[in-house]
């Protein structure tokens, strides 16, 4: 096989791994920010549950979470999965256990701003959600950027693991074709695919870093 | 009537007794300055009259509107949320650590509040920022953002962001402790000016002199008890109480 049939073979597995990437940042990251907000709740038993869940996601690995998710529904049920099904349970998966890790960046955000800040606003008459929405959240996401840069380029590498529920991304087509022509060839042409995507990932979040440079 | 009445507030931090039994009222154009060691309480009193602080006992009101009250066992009780945005109009806070917003210009940091929370018309509230930045001695800085600002300059931008809500009293807790010692007059001098303008203010200052020549009362606190309290001649000038003269004493010795 030609080193241009490889590259297309394992490029049409691409779109699949684009979908995960970017349907699961879709998700998780507001649902990060739920989840931040709910584990800094007053309410203790609230915080310390969601404590508790973000520490099961943070601490199990994400090939055993996606199978879970993908057999749940049969074991716990008795429904019928249907092929459609992988995609969800890739992204419910995908989603969830990123939540995890995003809401402690944005957490950890939220409190490193000066309580001074929700003071200032609160003097000034600004409701609570008023005050989230337009002193903390701004300051958050600049804050985060880093750390938020990290976990996107580890996603990108993590898309490959929904070849255990056989949803047919990018490593999943490396990997056939690999084995078809006994030759490491292809899964080094998959890596370039995710160091090249990571490159687009890398110059984008540091697009976003410099945008934000307008204050300190 | 006085505009701002803070009464047998008490207030304590677990077994803390921060406040005991406080009362202070102030008159429309009244300049009152409150001195005493660190720990006795003043900031806790300020934070309690701007409800950064929830009162244990007490009542807090504001032209004659109970923003707080006691109950028949003695326990504050605040007003409904809808009352208290509108008695949050009445009084503006200028803090030691400035607490603008960063990421909002100059001009922001006046606008966005008159904006969003009074509801005000954005062209005439810029209007009147401008005005307010000139008169801060900050014409040009509009869109500057406050961290291209020296400590001075942010503070006076955080007073001109009280003033632009246009409230009825502004409090300021030790609005020059986080400057450096050349930058402390300028911002002095614009409270002076305030003063002048009969501005109701509260200040909470260790700069002595200062509170003398611009207060129209001192009030001496200590340990969460109001010692002293009168004309600025009689308690800074000429302290009757034993603890007062020990403070200013030690004060003058400082510097
Ligand atoms: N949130 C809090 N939790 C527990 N203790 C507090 C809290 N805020 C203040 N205190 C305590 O209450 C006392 C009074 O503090 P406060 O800040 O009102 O004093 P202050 O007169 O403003 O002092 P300074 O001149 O140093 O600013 C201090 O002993 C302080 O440690
Ligand atoms: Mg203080």
């Amino acid at each position: 096989m030609s080193l241009m049939n490889v590259m297309r073979q394992i490029g049409s597995g691409f779109g699949s791994t684009l979908i995960i990437f970017f349907f699961t940042l879709l998700f998780s990251m507001p649902l990060g920010i739920l989840v931040a907000l709910g584990r800094m709740s007053k309410i203790k038993p609230l915080s310390v549950l969601i404590q508790g869940i973000i520490s099961i996601l943070r601490g199990t690995p994400l090939m055993l979470q996606l199978i879970v998710v993908f057999y749940g529904p049969y074991y716990l049920f008795g429904m019928k999965l249907s092929t459609g099904w992988r995609l969800y349970a890739t992204l419910i998966g995908f989603s969830i256990n990123y939540a995890a890790y995003f809401a402690e960046i944005f957490r950890a955000g939220i409190q490193s701003i000066p309580v001074g800040q929700t003071e200032a606003a609160t003097v000034l008459g600004y409701t609570k959600v008023q005050t989230f929405v337009k002193i903390i959240f701004p300051q958050m996401v600049k804050r985060t950027i880093p750390p938020v840069t990290n976990e996107v380029i580890t996603l990108v590498k993590d898309t490959s693991l929904a070849f255990v529920l056989a949803y047919q991304e990018m490593f999943t087509y490396a990997k056939q074709v690999s084995a078809a022509m006994s030759s490491l060839m292809p899964l080094f042409v998959a890596g370039l695919f995710y160091y090249l995507f990571n490159l687009v990932v890398t110059i984008a979040m540091d697009r976003i870093e410099k945008a934000l440079s307008y204050y300190n | 009537m006085s505009l701002f009445e803070i009464k047998n507030v008490s207030k304590s931090f677990g077994d803390l007794k921060v406040l005991n039994d406080i009362t202070v009222s102030v008159d429309k154009g009244e300049v009152v300055a409150i001195i005493g060691p660190s720990g006795s309480g003043k900031s806790t009193l300020l934070r309690c009259a701007t409800m950064l602080e929830t009162m244990d006992s007490g009542d807090l009101t504001y032209k004659g509107e109970y923003a707080a009250k006691n109950d028949e066992n003695g326990k504050s009780v605040y007003a409904p949320p809808s009352e208290l945005r509108k008695i949050k109009g009445y009084f503006g806070l200028v803090f030691q650590q400035f607490n603008l917003f960063p990421h909002y210009s100059v001009l922001k940091n006046l606008c966005d509040a008159p904006v969003s929370v009074q509801k005000r018309d954005r062209k005439e509230v810029e209007k009147e920022a401008r005005v307010l930045i000139s008169k801060m001695g900050l014409e040009g800085k509009e869109n500057y953002y406050p961290q291209q600002l020296s400590g001075g300059q942010q503070q006076r931008v955080a007073i001109a962001r009280a003033l632009c809500m246009n409230p009825d009293i502004l409090f300021f807790d030790e609005p020059t402790s986080a400057l450096d010692p050349e930058l402390t007059g300028e911002i002095l001098k614009v409270i002076r000016q305030l003063a002048q303008e009969h501005m109701t203010m509260v200040i909470v200052t260790h700069e002595m002199a200062f509170a003398r020549d611009v207060a129209d009362r001192v009030i001496f606190m200590d340990g969460g008890y109001i010692v002293e309290e009168g004309r600025p001649e009689d308690v800074i000038t000429n302290p009757k109480e034993e603890r007062t003269q020990r403070f200013l004493a030690r004060f003058s010795e400082n510097g």
